[in-house]
């Protein structure tokens, strides 16, 4: 078979799961939605190998084919095909996509097994598979569009799945609305882009971009910053970030599919993929590589005190997302889709322990009650540590080579990207001092009530209860399961993060500088175009950057290990010393107030105003309302006449047929 | 004989049964009252038949007083249903088509 083909494959599996599992859930007894679901993805991951073989045996300068089921619309003009690409990168994406969701898929087998809407669950999961799947596989910028909506309208059902929470809800509209801010961005772009060149698919557009934009040209500007905002509202970078934190209404395995490993990437996966473009507009490259310098710093301030297990890594999540952007607005492309890979490993990881650890709590997601998970959950333990590690920079785990790649390339570029560079090496002290905030807090100190009970052997149980505002909720469909699962004890969660915890520390084995770049050259045929494919920061800048990360990274941690396990109760008094800051941070540097002033409120404004003036007073007052008011005056009279009386309507006739006699009888005389 | 005598009589039975119609409130009495109006219509009729002396105006009586047996009939059969539901036997309070 050819690549293509197995590329078709790759999104026909998880379509297929979508289905049976959503129009057979009455028949689908016990966990078989939940086997059945992971199974299409393993098939849809096993494509993906196939399509990678068949790729490596071309030549290199042939690897990139294509491959169209059907016309969408072909007339003068427009040609839209439903069409794929399959090239290193997309296959790249196809293969992390397809191998973390199947894992997390097997994770889900056990998680959310006592959950009422269990086959519903995985029919959602499936469904963003194939979303997820269509969009990197997407040959023109059509199809990109669909898979790019398909993608949010997922999140949009997973966030919301315990939909009779109301924060959950509200979360899932949140990030569905940011979302499709995105999806305009997109749109409008692809027009600017259509207009200019005439063609809607990638090779169409980048060589018609090149014949029709000069460098920096105003319009190619224009639809690279509208790309951006496609980009930033699903990679969660500012402005359009505050849905990411929200979406953590979610559960855990979603969280972890869509929220840390594949959908929030695909923001640096468009940017990878339209690189041409940003070559030719450095201008907005510049943009996304300030704003993702931005989003890193600041999402691993908030990281610092946010106090929900789950907030803390989607804002590491977010501050992660800010190293890959900056590593691909610097033209960095390898060294950014590497960090993509690796963080996917390790934030994945990250989810699933602390889904285990939210498990063995009953719910509860708050670090403040959490404490001494050490013994109890030593599987988790093992493997939260080493997803840390990996998050931290600790030497030679993944996330070590790949963050500092993207460091080493920014500060290679010289200039005002030192700048960048700098403010990344700072972040990534904070990121290590976060991520064994986690650890500690965690598994180390006082042992919580729950882990002293998970270690004689029970778990704990609560009534079933919303974290966020504390309403109690019924155990029935639509709320989370009354039953919590735990890796220790259930044998898919374990053996989907067993793998994850292998790949967060070997990952990084693929590309070493100056031992390895197997990523890199695999990458190399889609990149080949890019004036930046030989660019490379001197070896000796590279080691002299793993130094510097590593040491940073090892600092972070030991500071960490001094404030909460030499001296515990040193980080209360300093936030009471510095509680300005710390309530600056925690309230998430205020970016949903000035969102809520900026957008909802006006909206929110019109809207009444609109209710209030424009349906009230206009169309309900005047145009109804004076129309029936009219009739009713103009009737007034004769409904007087009207009165039931049998003698006044005799009297009426009478006075009528003497008054009508009355008149003839005059006017023939 | 002449017409006008029974133009006057047929004249004042109108009007008593008119003013019946109008001011009695038993609907019996209403029904007896339209046909004092009908039977004075019938009587302008047949004097104007007799005085032109063809037989228009005696067929027209005839269909007069079938009319008029028919409209008794409806009439008495809706003051029976009337009073076998205990409505009040009062057209006044009978009046809830009112506008």
């Amino acid at each position: 078979m050819s690549a293509t083909t197995y590329a078709w494959l790759v999104l026909a599996f998880p379509l297929a799961g979508t289905l049976v599992i959503a129009l057979g859930w009455r028949v689908l007894f016990g966990r078989l939605a939940g086997w059945l679901g992971s199974f299409a993805i393993l098939l849809s991951f096993a494509a993906g190998v196939g399509a990678l073989l068949e790729l490596l045996a071309l030549p290199e300068e042939e690897r990139s084919l294509t491959a169209s089921a059907f016309d969408y619309a072909s007339t003068a003009g427009l040609d839209a095909d439903l069409g794929i690409l399959v090239d290193p990168l997309s296959v790249f994406m196809v293969l992390v996509v397809s191998g973390v969701s199947f894992l997390i898929h097997l994770y889900s087998v056990a998680y959310i097994a006592s959950d009422g809407g269990y086959a519903r669950f995985f029919s959602y999961l499936n469904f963003f598979v194939f979303s997820m799947l269509l969009l990197v596989l997407a040959g023109n910028f059509v199809l990109l569009i669909v898979g790019w909506a398909f993608v949010g309208a997922a999140s949009y059902l997973l966030i919301s799945f315990w939909y009779r929470r109301m924060t959950a809800t509200a979360a899932g509209i949140k990030a569905f609305v940011i979302n499709v801010v995105g999806d305009v961005g997109l749109v409008l772009a692809t027009f600017l882009l259509f207009q200019a060149t005439g063609a809607l698919d990638y090779a169409g557009v980048f060589t018609g971009a090149e014949e029709a934009f000069a460098e920096n040209d105003g319009t190619l500007v224009a639809a690279c910053l509208l790309l951006l905002v496609g980009a930033f509202a699903k990679s969660a970078q500012i402005p359009l970030h505050t849905w990411l934190p929200d979406a953590m209404e979610g559960p855990t395995p979603v969280s972890a599919l869509i929220h840390a490993a594949t959908m929030v990437t695909a923001g640096v996966y468009l940017i990878a993929r339209t690189h041409p473009l940003f070559e030719l507009a450095p201008a907005a490259a510049d943009v996304a590589a300030i704003i993702g310098t931005l989003t890193l710093v600041m999402a691993a301030t908030i990281a610092l005190v946010v106090t929900d297990l789950k907030r803390v890594i989607a804002y590491s999540t977010m501050s992660q997302i800010g190293y890959m952007v900056l590593g691909v607005s610097v033209f960095a492309y390898g060294a950014g889709l590497f960090h993509l890979m690796t963080h996917a490993f390790f934030k994945a990881l990250l989810f699933m322990g602390a889904g285990s650890v939210i498990g063995a709590m009953g719910g509860e997601q708050s670090l403040d009650r959490m404490g001494g998970f050490r013994k109890a959950m030593p599987f988790t333990f093992a493997t939260f540590t080493l997803g840390a590690l990996a998050l931290a920079g600790a030497p030679l785990l993944s996330g070590f080579f790949s963050k500092d790649e993207i460091l080493a390339f920014t500060i290679d570029r010289g200039g005002g990207y030192v700048i960048l560079g700098v403010v990344g090496y700072v972040a990534a002290l904070i990121t290590a001092f976060y991520a064994f905030r986690m650890v500690f807090r965690v598994f180390f100190g006082k042992a919580a009530p729950e882990a002293a009970e998970l270690a004689r052997g029970g778990i704990h149980h609560a009534d079933p209860q919303n974290p966020a505002t504390g309403e109690v909720e019924d155990s029935d469909v639509g709320f989370p399961g009354p039953e919590h699962h735990v890796a220790e004890r259930s044998a898919p969660m374990a053996a989907a993060m067993a793998p994850l915890a292998l790949l967060s520390v070997v990952a990084g084995l693929v590309a070493i500088p100056g031992v390895t770049d197997t990523l890199e050259h695999f990458l190399e045929p889609t990149f080949a175009d890019s004036r930046f494919i030989d660019v490379h920061p001197s070896e000796s800048a590279e080691y002299i950057g793993l130094a510097v990360g590593g040491a940073i990274g090892l600092l972070g941690i030991a500071i960490a290990y001094v404030l909460y396990m030499r001296r515990p109760g040193v980080t209360l008094a300093l936030r009471d010393r510095l509680r300005p800051v710390h309530s600056f941070l925690a309230r998430k540097w205020y970016f949903d107030e000035l969102l809520d002033a900026l957008f909802v409120r006006p909206a929110a404004g019109f809207g009444r105003f609109g209710r209030t003036v424009v349906e009230s007073a206009l169309v309900q007052g005047l145009l109804v309302g004076g129309a029936s008011g009219a009739v009713r005056a103009g009737t007034s009279f004769a409904r007087t006449i009207q009165s039931g009386y049998l003698r006044a309507y005799a009297l009426l006739l009478f006075v009528g047929v003497s008054g009508l006699a009355l008149y003839f009888l005059i006017a023939s005389a | 004989m002449d017409v006008a005598w029974f133009v006057v009589l047929s004249a004042f039975i109108f009007c008593i049964g008119a003013a019946g119609v109008m001011s009695r409130r038993s609907p019996l009495v209403v029904l007896l009252c339209l046909e004092l109006m009908l039977n004075a219509g019938t009587l302008a009729l047949i004097a104007f038949a007799r005085m032109h002396g063809t037989g228009d105006g005696q067929i027209f009586a005839l269909i007069v007083m079938v009319v008029a047996a028919c409209e008794v009939v409806v009439g008495l059969g809706l003051i029976v249903s009337v009073y076998r539901r205990r409505l009040p036997i009062d057209v006044d309070k009978l009046s809830e088509l009112r506008g």
